[in-house]
């Protein structure tokens, strides 16, 4: 098959939908690259890295779409371009089908199958084609170098000669993927991060990109994630309240704050309200992801910088993907490439559009002269309903300390029990044997001591080497030979002779083998 | 003063063979550790042939010689794989020669008591005339640590003998056991008892009861062991590497030398501390390891669900090219398919490409405690990455890629999730947290406990089938 990229013709738009490494994979597949000319331009690829990479380059749009029978955009498709396509092909890009229902009509008229990147099903299967999650990462981390750029500070903190300079303070509402993105990038540029989330269960994925969780008293019943495919819900009037509280609490403390929160289907929640801008320092800097829905904050102006009175930035940028172009782009190709790969599961250039397949159903909004959207929902729940967890309580410090002494009471008692029941022992011994054998008896108690001392602290990936060590000074035994070798009848000489010969076998061995061994552990 | 000399030559070699044992607590210090072990062998062995009570030395000589020779070649010759046999087969050594010693000390002493008997006042040589000294009292105590030292020794050499036989494949790895099972060996020791009673009270042919008792211990070594599966072995080896010190702790009471006790004791410590932390490790108990087999299944273990998924070598080679972080677990297939070159070669790649390896040991991975290091260490993996179970189970959850090459036991989860499993609480490696796991396997087999490993079901687990060593070759060229 014929698999093609549009030059993006949305003002701005700097990604391409086939990059030439993408290109190179869709080539294994055994399909036919095209791209036209310029697409890949404000990405930062000439139609030359183009042709190296095997692709054929069409001079105008009109051409690639009469050439190719996929055609591979970003930006959702214009209804000329849907008019140019003839019946039979497949257009793969951004859709949001429930915005763009004329679109949706306008492709099943034609005749034309639409698979759409945002539609892609969030189950474990489908993540190297998830778009919107590879946007939201870039965007994210746009999105912190967006607020470096405008905040007049440093991001770490500093004790230098000339002063000390404290940590600029992030706050990050909403940790999706974007939200992770920015706390992971905050976080090694320095920053002190505190992060918000409706859904409890991401606190520790949170925690595990170096951000505190802001925490909320609220006994309304947690909401589960994997109800709603792992995003959010809309939370109720009590609760937003009580968020709303929390935020003007540390607005003013806050130098940088990026709102990620959306809910699916809906406009952005209004969380950063005007009198929490108002609260807040100047030079301190928003930015708002959700500028598209409308906004996460009050004051926010889609597609501006905004400065507001009290000198606070607000961004509401929405093309933070487009300002990486290389990058998103890059990433973005990568998507469309593991798409083609399940469409194109015998890896003959052959596309097999499996309707059962959950993930390419999922992505379908129109397929045959039919709308196949919305899909039913997917046979594989998206993430595993999370299970209860038992809260662990820490003891408190009274009954830590009681435990404490009672482990140390246990522990004297068995100890002194053991020396009082080995003390008796030996007395018992002492009141039969002689003395020459207590003596030696002294030395052999001493000398276990001393081995069970030596023998824990001994490295454990050295066991091997010590048992071979522990066998040759084990032959020490030859001594008992060697003393009555020299004594009494043939009989003791042969049997002696036979225990030296054995033993200086082992002596040699042990000792050899055990240096061979020693010598081959070697540091990096 | 010629006495007083070997005690200090003793003193001094008691004092390097501690210190050669204390040097084992570290990989470097280890290698100054050995030479105080040999000085110190070497000053003891010289000290007794000049010292007083020893003569005959040219035959002496000579079979140090032979037997130095010997040794040199095996240890020369062997193949690290082979480590837990030939470890085992030095066991035997040791329990013969003790063995044949405490037989010595019997004949001298008849020899002696015949003399003291007939009244004839004849001035003995060497050890005799250590004996000729003894009371009445001694000579009591003396026939206790002959039985002793007799015994242990017996045991540990046709322990030692089955051990080597089902390490090296010559003997079959099944637990066997004869008709009558453990009866048998508790009738075969209340027997040796009696018979030692038999010899202590000096009633009939002291000699004889000696032999007997030396042959129904060799019964019961050979019995026990042979009744213990091949997977337990590092604990069997650890417990015979004890009896050998014991042994020799039992014949230096008898001759008299402290050098003798304090090394046996040594020795005997070792081997009984290496016994308890493999068991443990297993979670098991030492008498449940030593009467062999696997306790009755408490109850129905869990039902698995899924199935295993197998993968070829590209798929596992791109997971590597993908990988930030890779931990390798080994186990003994790793040592029976000798992959441990293949295995430290594809590392070298992997570090060079800028990945952190790692490898994760259970403590009883392989057939010998510590055996899946030495592999390592001869297979040239520095040893600053070869890291412990407890050292490594926490960066699981971490770690984007576990390769398991053939370990089975010691990676199963059902030790932690069903409490009805034979190894429920066993402690093993986590690498089920890990983003994706891969087995190198030879087939669809369930590991020597028999037991369904829940792992291989799992949805981030893929099955790679094939010899380890095969396998890890063709991994070789696609990891770049």
């Amino acid at each position: 098959m014929k698999v093609g990229a549009l030059k993006e013709t949305f003002g701005g738009e700097a990604r391409v939908a086939v990059t030439p490494s993408s290109a190179g994979h869709l080539g294994k597949l055994g399909h036919d690259v095209y791209v036209e000319s310029g697409a890949g331009n404000r990405a930062g690829f000439s139609d030359e890295d183009y042709r190296k990479a095997s692709v054929t380059v069409c001079q105008t749009a009109a051409e690639l779409i009469g050439a190719v029978d996929v055609v591979a955009k970003v930006r959702q498709p214009t209804e000329a371009e849907i008019r140019q396509m003839r019946e039979g092909q497949t257009i793969i890009s951004f859709f949001y089908p429930a915005q763009n229902a004329d679109l949706l009509a306008l492709a099943k008229e034609q005749g034309v199958t639409a698979i759409a990147m945002d539609m892609v099903p969030r189950i474990s299967r489908a993540q190297k084609m998830d778009a919107l999650s590879s946007m939201a990462n870039i965007a994210g981390y746009r999105a912190v170098i967006e607020a470096a750029n405008n905040f007049g500070r440093f991001f770490t903190g500093q004790v230098t000669a000339a002063g000390k300079v404290p940590p600029a303070k992030v706050l990050v509402v909403g940790a999706g993927v974007a939200g992770l993105a920015a706390i992971g990038t905050s976080v090694s540029l320095g920053a002190q991060v505190h992060a918000f989330d409706v859904r409890p269960e991401v606190a520790e994925q949170i925690e595990s990109m170096g951000a505190e969780f802001v925490f909320l008293e609220f006994d309304e019943a947690a909401q589960d994630g994997a109800a709603t495919g792992g995003y959010a819900a809309p939370s109720s009037p009590e609760f937003r309240e009580k968020q709303l509280a929390k935020f003007r609490e540390l607005a003013p403390q806050m130098d940088i704050v990026i709102t990620t929160a959306l809910i699916p289907g809906r406009d952005a929640p209004k969380l950063w309200t005007a009198d929490m801008v108002a609260a807040m320092k100047q030079g301190s800097v928003i930015i708002d992801l959700a500028a598209e829905k409308g906004g996460n904050c009050d004051v926010t102006v889609p597609d501006e910088r905004i400065v507001t009175e009290n000198g606070v930035v607000v961004i509401g940028y929405t093309d933070f993907p487009s300002r990486m172009g290389a990058q998103a782009s890059e990433l973005y190709g990568n998507n469309i490439r593991h798409f083609m790969t399940d469409l194109t599961p015998k890896k003959d250039g052959v596309i097999d559009h499996n309707m059962e397949d959950d993930v390419i159903r999922g992505a379908t909004v129109a397929h045959d002269h039919d709308v196949t959207w919305p899909p039913p929902p997917p046979k594989v729940a998206a993430i595993a309903a999370q299970k209860p967890k038992e809260k662990k309580k820490a003891p408190t410090p009274e009954e830590r300390r009681a435990a404490e002494a009672a482990a140390f009471k246990a522990e004297t008692r068995s100890q002194v029990g053991l020396l009082v029941g080995g003390g008796l022992l030996l007395l018992l011994i002492g009141l039969v044997a002689p003395a020459s054998f207590m003596s030696h008896f002294i030395v052999f108690v001493l000398a276990c001591f001393v081995g069970f001392r030596i023998i824990w602290n001994v490295a454990h990936s050295l066991h091997t080497p010590l048992m071979a060590i522990t066998n040759a000074i084990s032959s020490i035994i030859i001594l008992g030979a060697l003393m009555q070798i020299g004594s009494g009848s043939a009989w003791v000489v042969i049997l002696g002779a036979l225990a030296v010969l054995m033993a200086s076998v082992n002596i040699f061995g042990g000792f050899l083998v055990t240096r061979r061994m020693l010598a081959m552990f070697q540091k990096s | 003063m010629e006495y007083g000399f070997t005690t200090a030559a003793y003193v001094v070699a008691s004092i390097l063979f501690i210190l050669s044992l204390g040097g084992l607590s570290g990989q470097e210090s280890a290698k100054r550790a050995i030479w105080y072990g040999i000085v110190g062998m070497a000053l003891a062995v010289l000290a007794t042939l000049f010292g007083p009570g020893a003569g005959n030395w040219l035959v002496s000589l000579i079979m140090i010689a032979i037997g130095g020779t010997v040794g040199w070649i095996v240890a020369k010759r062997v193949q690290m794989t082979e480590m837990p046999q030939l470890v085992a087969a030095m066991h035997s050594l040791v329990g013969l020669a003790a063995v044949f010693v405490g037989f010595n000390a019997q004949i001298e002493l008849a020899r002696v008591m015949r003399a003291r008997m007939d009244g004839i006042d004849q001035i003995f040589h060497g050890f005799a005339a250590l004996l000729a000294e003894k009371t009445s009292a001694e000579i009591a105590m003396l026939k206790i640590e002959v039985f002793l030292g007799v015994f242990i020794g017996a045991v540990t050499f046709t322990g030692s003998v089955v051990a080597f036989g089902k390490l090296s494949g010559k003997v079959d790895g099944k637990p066997k056991k004869l008709p009558g099972g453990h009866m048998l060996n508790a009738g075969a020791l209340a027997l040796s008892v009696l018979l030692g009673i038999l010899y202590f009270t000096g009633a009939g042919p002291a000699m004889l009861w000696l032999i007997l008792i030396t042959l129904l211990a060799f019964f019961i070594g050979y019995h026990l062991i042979m009744g213990i599966g091949g997977a337990d072995m590092p604990v069997v080896v650890s417990m015979l590497n004890s009896y050998s010190g014991w042994a020799a702790a039992a014949i230096g009471f008898t001759l008299g030398n402290d050098l003798l006790i304090v090394t046996g004791a040594l020795v005997g410590s070792s081997g009984a501390i290496l016994s308890y932390i493999m068991c443990k490790a297993m979670n098991r108990n030492f008498v449940s390891v030593i009467l062999g087999g696997f306790g009755g299944e408490t109850g129905p273990a869990a039902e698995i669900e899924g199935e295993q998924v197998a993968i070829d070598a590209d798929g596992v080679a791109a997971a590597l090219n993908e990988a930030d972080s890779v931990v390798i677990v080994p186990g003994y297939g790793m040592a029976v398919a000798q992959a441990q070159g293949a295995v430290s070669e594809l590392t070298r790649k992997l570090r060079a490409a800028g990945k952190t390896v790692r490898f994760a040991i259970h403590p009883v991975a392989g057939r010998l405690p510590g055996h899946m290091n030495v592999l390592l260490a001869e297979a040239k993996v520095p040893y600053d990455i070869v890291l412990e179970m407890d050292e490594i189970n926490d960066d699981f959850p971490s770690t984007d890629v576990v390769i398991i090459i053939g370990s089975n036991d010691i990676v199963n989860p059902a030790a932690q999730d069903d409490p009805n499993s034979p190894i429920a609480g066993m402690p093993v490696l986590e690498v089920w947290k890990a983003k994706q796991v891969f087995v190198s396997k030879r087939g669809q087999g369930t590991g020597y406990s028999g037991i369904e490993n829940p792992l291989f079901f799992k949805e981030n687990t893929r099955m790679f089938y094939g010899d380890a060593k095969d396998s890890i070759n063709k991994l070789l060229p696609m990891v770049d």
